[in-house]
Order: structure tokens, then C-alpha cells, then sequence
């Protein structure tokens, strides 16, 4: 392809190998030499992106259609009917991804730097985030939709180590056991909707598949339908939507940085890439468009509702990760998948800063996270403060930050999407406004008041925390500037259109101040109930003890699970397959194959009397019967052959 | 050498063979004393022996000479390491008698 171009494999080779050296030698290596070389290989691996970007951008005009850059290092599977290499494609989309997952991961070590400078097993994290970096980018730069599924279960093993990473405290290894077994329902559907694409289209590769959508036009529907429903099943699993959220709010139990990088800028991002990727045959199957719409619309505004009673400031914005997934999947629903990247891109800047000025917070109170023996921490971590303050008015939506940008753009793209659009903005308005509610109470009650806890002493986080804190608080203000227009456009040639017209010129303008007035509602009433009158919460959970023990114990989702589907899982694997099938018949065989043999043996051991001259009868007698054989043999073989010859009837 | 050709026919070479075999079956059999159960094997072997001769004279081929050669040397080798297992035997166990021999018992 282009000379200047860097090879692509150095993307996700770099910190793999990151991972091999601190992974085996970590522990023996200085904690410098371990930092330099965690901190080298995202470093490494993003320069190699701004090198291929620069590469991508100096070859102007771009080519409208995939590939753009096409590169296949490793033949992997030939066989009659079935080709897949590992291939790796550069284009729009995945450039953007790249940026995002690199860049934001570099700051994120960066972060970890400080915030696990006292922890033992310092070099195991590191080798743990940058295998996460490989399988993340081997998942975006996937030109086939089996590499997409290696790196897609490479990033849950990441994220199943990480979540667990604290392994002795029993309630981090059952959230990293909880993460990967709902993110394996997922990922079922994920394989089948894999294999009825394979059977349908007969290759993996999505420039091919692509090509073969585009030859039959009016081919819509159908088998397309139910292979769209599949992914969408391994997409919710793994972007934690409705029903198979659960897993997020426990993966909190990890390290803070980890929920930054992992389970808030980029992997659970991987379930909108993978729609993204594939959105040639999400246009072509409306039922699971309008599918993915209703789910994300519905898991915005439930996860919004469940973040406003939750105090343990970690799981307020797992929650809230939650519903701005949502947020992304609504515009994917809607067809609108460039408001769903920008969406992205900036969720990723501001929520990885919400998190990261989190960990500096629960740093500072000593590993305390529950908010309500928190407080008056403004004075105390100024930088943290203002950072926040920052990440929390961006995701609140309030000009000219980033999230007001994106978040316009997605609502608006649902508006004028039909009818049913109408609905799913109201969806996103009322979510939206939620989402400054709890963002806001967060705010008051972490900063404002007074500390309401005596054991606590905080002091500002160190430099290589505060360092990633600031850039990530610009990138959070500024990431919007670019506009949907020009971002759009330039992913145009990956993912299509924005499909938004509207006849009525000043619509959008309407939109956006509806939209800026309903999350200032929800400041107030955050300002209201938090600051100024701090009794009244407490008297309105005491006015509707239902409705507010609802929330506050997430809709009972997880206790209905349990008794519903885990529950009597385990009574099948206990007694049927456990009792029956295990014990009785697996182990029923082999007692009786073993008795067999036992008695067998049994019989066959008195030969063995180790008497000389029994053996030597046992020979003689053998040796006569051969003898009596050859000599008389044929008076028994003959009678045979000629029932034989008589059957055949000769 | 014409005695051989015209007054003693193969058969009887066979005879005494067939004979002389069953007499070291038997011995094997029913001896008690190792030694005599190997001199016995001894017996077979030069049994064999007796017939491979007569039938290389018989049909004038030296393939069967040959091959009792090979079984001289076998026979030997065997009787210093038989020899030597008996000595070893009765040193340590003090008898030669099979029966009490049965070592070899699961």
C-alpha cells in the first residue's frame, strides 16, 4: 500500500510484549525498570498510531470505500469453504478507535504510576493492562469478524483478571467470576450470529461481506435480522446493556484506574464499535435496528435511575456508564452510528477522567468510597476538584463542553428518526436530566459540606496522577469542538451517513435548549436537595420507603436473577448433572467397566500360581494343541468354507 | 559313509529325534531338581539338532548345518547363565527344588 505507512502489527505487538517481559520478569526486575517498560509500550503502540494517522492522512483524498488499509501479516485458517487471516484494517473508524484506546490508555498508566505505587503485585498489574491494550486494539484493527472475536474474549480475560485482580478479598473474585460468565451469554450469541454469517455469506472478512451486501440491494431482512439479533446479544454483553448489565456495577471491585480504562473508556465501548463495524448489516435488518434503539433508550434511562440512590461514589458512575452506553446504542438504533462514535470519543475523555479523579478521591480518603463520609474535599484536593467540576459539567451536557456536542447530536439524530423517535429523544431528554441529577449530588456530596467522617486525613494525589487528571479535563473540554458535521463526514467513508434532515431549520437549535434547560433542572434540584437543604433527601426516602428501598437495591435485579436463573442452574448442575449424570451414569460406566476388569483378573490370577512347572505344562499343552492343529486343522477349517460357499450359493 | 544312505533311512534319524524330544518334555515336566529340568531342556535342543542334521543330509542343503551351529551357541550361552541363575538360586535359598521356587507368584 503506501511506503510511509508504519506495519500495523506493531500496534497491538508493542504491548504485548510489554506484557511478556513484565509478566514473566516483572517480579525480579526494579519497580523503575517495570514502570519504564509498562509505561514504553502504550507510549510505543501510540506513536504508532499518530504515525499510521499521519500516513493516513497524508495519502489525500482518501479512497471512499474498506479497505483503506488492508494489511495480512499471518495466514491463519485455509481450509475448503472457510479462509480466515489475521488481518488488520486501518480506516476511519478504527483510526478514531485507536486514537481513543492508545491515547487515553497511555494516561491511564500514567495514572496507575501513583495509583498503585504501594501495591505488591505493581508489575502483574502492569503486565495485565498492557495484554488489555493488545487484545483492544487486535479487536478494533480486526478486518475479520473471528480476529474481532479473539481480541473480544482477549479483552474479557483482561478484564477478568483485573476485576479480580485483588484476588484474596473473596468479593473481587466472585465480581471477576460474575463479569466473565454474563459476558459468556453474550458472547454465545456473538459465536452463532459468527457462524450464520459464515453460512450465509460463506467469508468473515467485512470489506467482503460488505462487497456481497452491496451486489444484492434489496436483500433485507430475513436470516440478516436474526444474525444482527446475535450480535446484538454478544454487543449488550459486553457494553453491559439490558438484561445483561449486572456485571459492570461489581467489576467496580477492581482497581480504580482499571474502571477508567476498562469498564468506562474503551472495552465496554467494544459492543458500539462492533454495531459500527458492522453497520451494513444493521441497515439492512430494521427490526434489530429498531432493537438496539429500544434496548439502549431503555437501559439509559433505567441505569440513570438506579445511579441516583447508590452511594458508593464507584458504582454512581458504573451506573452511569451504564446509561451513556445507552446513550451510544440509542444512535446506533437510529442508524446515526458517526453521533455514536462522537459519543464515544468524548464518554471516553470524560468518563475516564470521572473515574480517575474518583480513585484520586477514594486515594485521598484512604480507600474509602462511600460518599456519605465524604465531603468539604474541595479546599483539600483542589486539582481533583477542579477536574472533576469539569468531567461533572460535561456529562451534564452544558456548552461548549464536549459531552454538550455529542450528546446534541445523538438526541437530535433520534428525533428525526420517525415516529417511534419522537419517543426515544423523550427517553434521552428525561435521561439526560437524570444524569444531571445524580452527577450533580455526587458532586455536592463528595466536595461541598463538611467531611463527615473523623478517621480520614486526605491530601492531594501525587503528580503522575494529577498529570493525566488535566490533560484528560481539556481533552473533556475541547473534545467536542470539532462538530458533528466535519466528524461525520469524516467517518463517512467507514460507517455512512448521518441520515439527519430536517425540513424545519431551527429545530436543532430548539433541541439543543431543551435539552441544556432539562439538565439545568437537574442541577437545581441536585443543588436543592444536596446543599442547601441536606435533611431533605432523608425525609423523601422516609416519605416513600418503597419506591426508594426500589432503587436503592437496583430494582432487585440481581436478587431476581439469582433465584430465577442461577439458582435453579445450580440446582440442575447439582442434582441432575452432578447426581445423575455424573455420579450414576459417567460413574455408574466406569464402576462397571472397573468390576469387569477386577473380576476378570480375579479369575486369570490363578494361572499365575508361580509354580515352574505348571507354566511349563500350560507351554507343552499350548505347543501340543498348535502341533494337533497343524496336523489336523484342516478337518475343521473345510466344513466352514463350504457353509460358506453355500450361502453365497455357489 | 554308504551305511548311512542305504541301511538307516530318515525316518528313524526322526524317531530317535521325536524320542529323544519327549523324554525332555517328560523330564521337564516331572523333574523336581532344576538341574535335571535343565538338562532336560538341553535334551530338547540337541533333539531339534538331531533333526536339523538329518534332514540338511536328506536334502543336501547346508542351511539346516547352519542353523545348528546357531543353536549349539544359544545352547551354550544359556547353560553358563542358567548355570550361574542356579548357583545364584541356591546360595540364597538353599534348595533346587521347583516347587519351592515361586518367587514369581502375583
Amino acid at each position: 500500500m503506501n511506503g510511509t505507512l508504519f506495519h500495523l502489527w506493531y500496534i497491538p505487538a508493542l504491548p504485548f510484549a510489554g506484557f511478556l517481559i513484565n509478566g514473566i520478569l516483572g517480579r525480579r526486575l526494579s519497580r523503575a525498570l517495570v514502570t519504564t517498560i509498562a509505561l514504553l509500550a502504550p507510549l510505543s503502540s501510540f506513536l504508532a498510531v499518530i504515525g499510521n494517522a499521519y500516513g493516513f492522512f497524508g495519502s489525500m483524498p482518501m479512497p471512499a470505500s474498506l479497505p483503506i488499509l488492508e494489511t495480512c501479516p499471518l495466514p491463519w485458517i485455509a481450509l475448503p469453504g472457510l479462509h480466515v487471516d489475521f488481518t488488520f484494517v486501518l480506516d476511519q473508524l478504527s483510526l478514531v478507535m485507536l486514537l481513543v484506546v492508545t491515547g487515553v490508555g497511555f494516561l491511564i498508566h500514567v495514572y496507575s504510576v501513583g495509583y498503585m505505587h504501594g501495591d505488591p503485585g505493581y508489575a502483574r498489574y502492569f503486565s495485565y493492562l498492557n495484554l488489555f491494550l493488545f487484545f483492544m486494539t487486535t479487536l478494533v484493527l480486526a478486518g475479520n469478524v473471528l480476529l474481532m472475536f479473539v481480541g473480544w474474549e482477549g479483552v474479557g480475560l483482561a478484564s477478568y483478571l483485573l476485576i479480580g485482580f485483588w484476588f484474596q478479598k473473596p468479593s473481587a473474585a466472585a465480581a471477576g467470576k460474575k463479569a466473565f460468565i454474563v459476558n459468556r451469554i453474550g458472547d454465545f450469541g456473538f459465536l452463532i450470529g459468527v457462524f450464520l454469517l459464515l453460512a450465509t455469506f460463506g467469508t468473515l472478512s467485512f470489506s467482503e461481506i460488505a462487497s456481497k451486501l452491496a451486489a444484492s440491494p434489496m436483500w433485507t431482512g430475513g436470516v440478516l435480522t436474526a444474525i444482527c439479533l446475535c450480535l446484538l446479544a454478544g454487543a449488550a454483553g459486553k457494553s453491559a446493556q439490558l438484561p445483561l448489565y449486572v456485571w459492570l456495577p461489581d467489576a467496580m471491585e477492581g482497581p480504580t484506574p482499571v474502571s477508567a480504562l476498562i469498564h468506562a473508556a474503551t472495552m465496554v465501548t467494544a459492543g458500539v464499535y462492533m454495531i459500527a463495524r458492522t453497520h451494513f448489516l444493521f441497515d439492512r435488518a430494521p427490526l434489530a435496528l429498531g432493537t438496539v434503539a429500544i434496548v439502549g433508550a431503555a437501559t439509559a434511562l433505567f441505569a440513570a435511575t438506579i445511579g441516583l440512590a447508590q452511594n458508593d461514589i464507584k458504582r454512581v458512575l458504573a451506573y452511569s456508564t451504564i446509561s451513556q452506553l445507552g446513550y451510544m446504542f440509542l444512535a446506533c438504533g437510529v442508524a446515526a452510528y458517526s453521533a455514536a462514535i462522537f459519543h464515544l470519543v468524548t464518554h471516553a475523555f470524560f468518563k475516564a477522567l470521572l473515574f480517575l479523579a474518583a480513585g484520586s478521591v477514594i486515594h485521598a480518603m484512604g480507600g474509602e468510597q462511600d460518599m456519605r463520609k465524604m465531603g468539604g474535599l474541595r479546599k483539600k484536593l483542589p486539582v481533583t476538584f477542579w477536574t472533576m467540576t469539569v468531567a461533572v459539567f460535561t456529562i451534564a451536557g452544558f456548552w461548549p463542553l464536549a459531552a454538550f456536542y455529542s450528546k446534541d447530536a445523538l438526541l437530535y439524530a433520534a428525533f428525526v428518526h420517525g415516529a417511534g423517535g419522537k419517543f426515544l429523544w423523550f427517553v434521552g431528554l428525561v435521561t439526560a436530566m437524570l444524569t444531571a441529577l445524580y452527577m450533580f449530588r455526587l458532586w455536592y456530596m463528595t466536595f461541598f459540606g463538611e467531611l463527615r467522617t473523623a478517621d480520614a486525613h486526605p491530601h492531594e494525589s501525587p503528580w503522575s496522577m494529577r498529570a493525566p487528571l488535566i490533560v484528560l479535563a481539556l481533552l473533556s473540554i475541547c473534545g467536542g469542538w470539532i462538530g458533528i458535521e466535519r466528524f461525520s463526514s469524516y467517518l463517512a467513508p467507514s460507517v455512512g451517513l448521518h441520515p439527519a434532515v430536517s425540513s424545519f431549520p431551527h429545530l436543532e437549535l430548539i433541541l439543543t435548549i431543551l435539552a441544556v434547560l432539562f439538565a439545568l433542572e437537574g442541577w437545581l434540584i441536585a443543588d436543592k436537595y444536596y446543599r442547601r437543604k441536606t435533611e431533605r433527601p432523608a425525609q423523601l426516602a422516609a416519605a416513600m420507603p418503597a419506591e426508594y428501598k426500589l432503587l436503592a437495591n437496583k430494582y432487585y435485579v440481581d436478587e431476581f436473577y439469582d433465584a430465577r436463573l442461577v439458582k435453579p442452574l445450580f440446582w440442575v448442575s447439582q442434582y441432575v448433572l452432578g447426581w445423575v449424570v455424573d455420579f450414576a451414569i459417567l460413574g455408574g460406566i466406569a464402576w462397571l467397566l472397573a468390576g469387569i476388569a477386577n473380576l476378570s483378573g480375579a479369575i486369570l490370577q490363578r494361572w499365575q500360581s508361580g509354580n515352574l512347572r505348571s507354566y511349563a505344562a500350560w507351554l507343552t499343552l499350548g505347543a501340543a494343541a498348535l502341533l494337533l492343529f497343524v496336523l489336523l486343522g484342516h478337518h475343521f477349517v473345510e466344513p466352514s468354507r463350504m457353509m460358506v460357499n453355500l450361502v453365497r450359493g455357489r | 559313509m554308504s551305511f548311512m544312505q542305504h541301511d538307516v533311512p530318515l525316518t528313524w534319524y526322526l524317531l530317535l529325534s521325536a524320542v529323544l524330544f519327549s523324554l525332555g518334555v517328560v523330564g521337564f515336566l516331572i523333574k523336581r531338581n532344576l538341574i535335571t529340568v535343565f538338562m532336560s531342556i538341553e535334551l530338547m535342543l540337541n533333539a531339534v539338532n538331531l533333526s536339523f542334521v538329518a534332514f540338511a543330509y536328506q536334502w543336501h542343503a547346508v542351511k539346516g548345518q547352519i542353523f545348528v551351529f546357531f543353536v549349539m551357541m544359544v545352547a551354550a550361552a544359556e547353560a553358563a547363565v542358567g548355570l550361574a541363575i542356579i548357583i545364584a538360586v541356591f546360595r540364597t535359598r538353599a534348595t533346587l527344588s521347583v516347587d519351592r521356587i515361586d518367587l514369581m507368584k502375583l
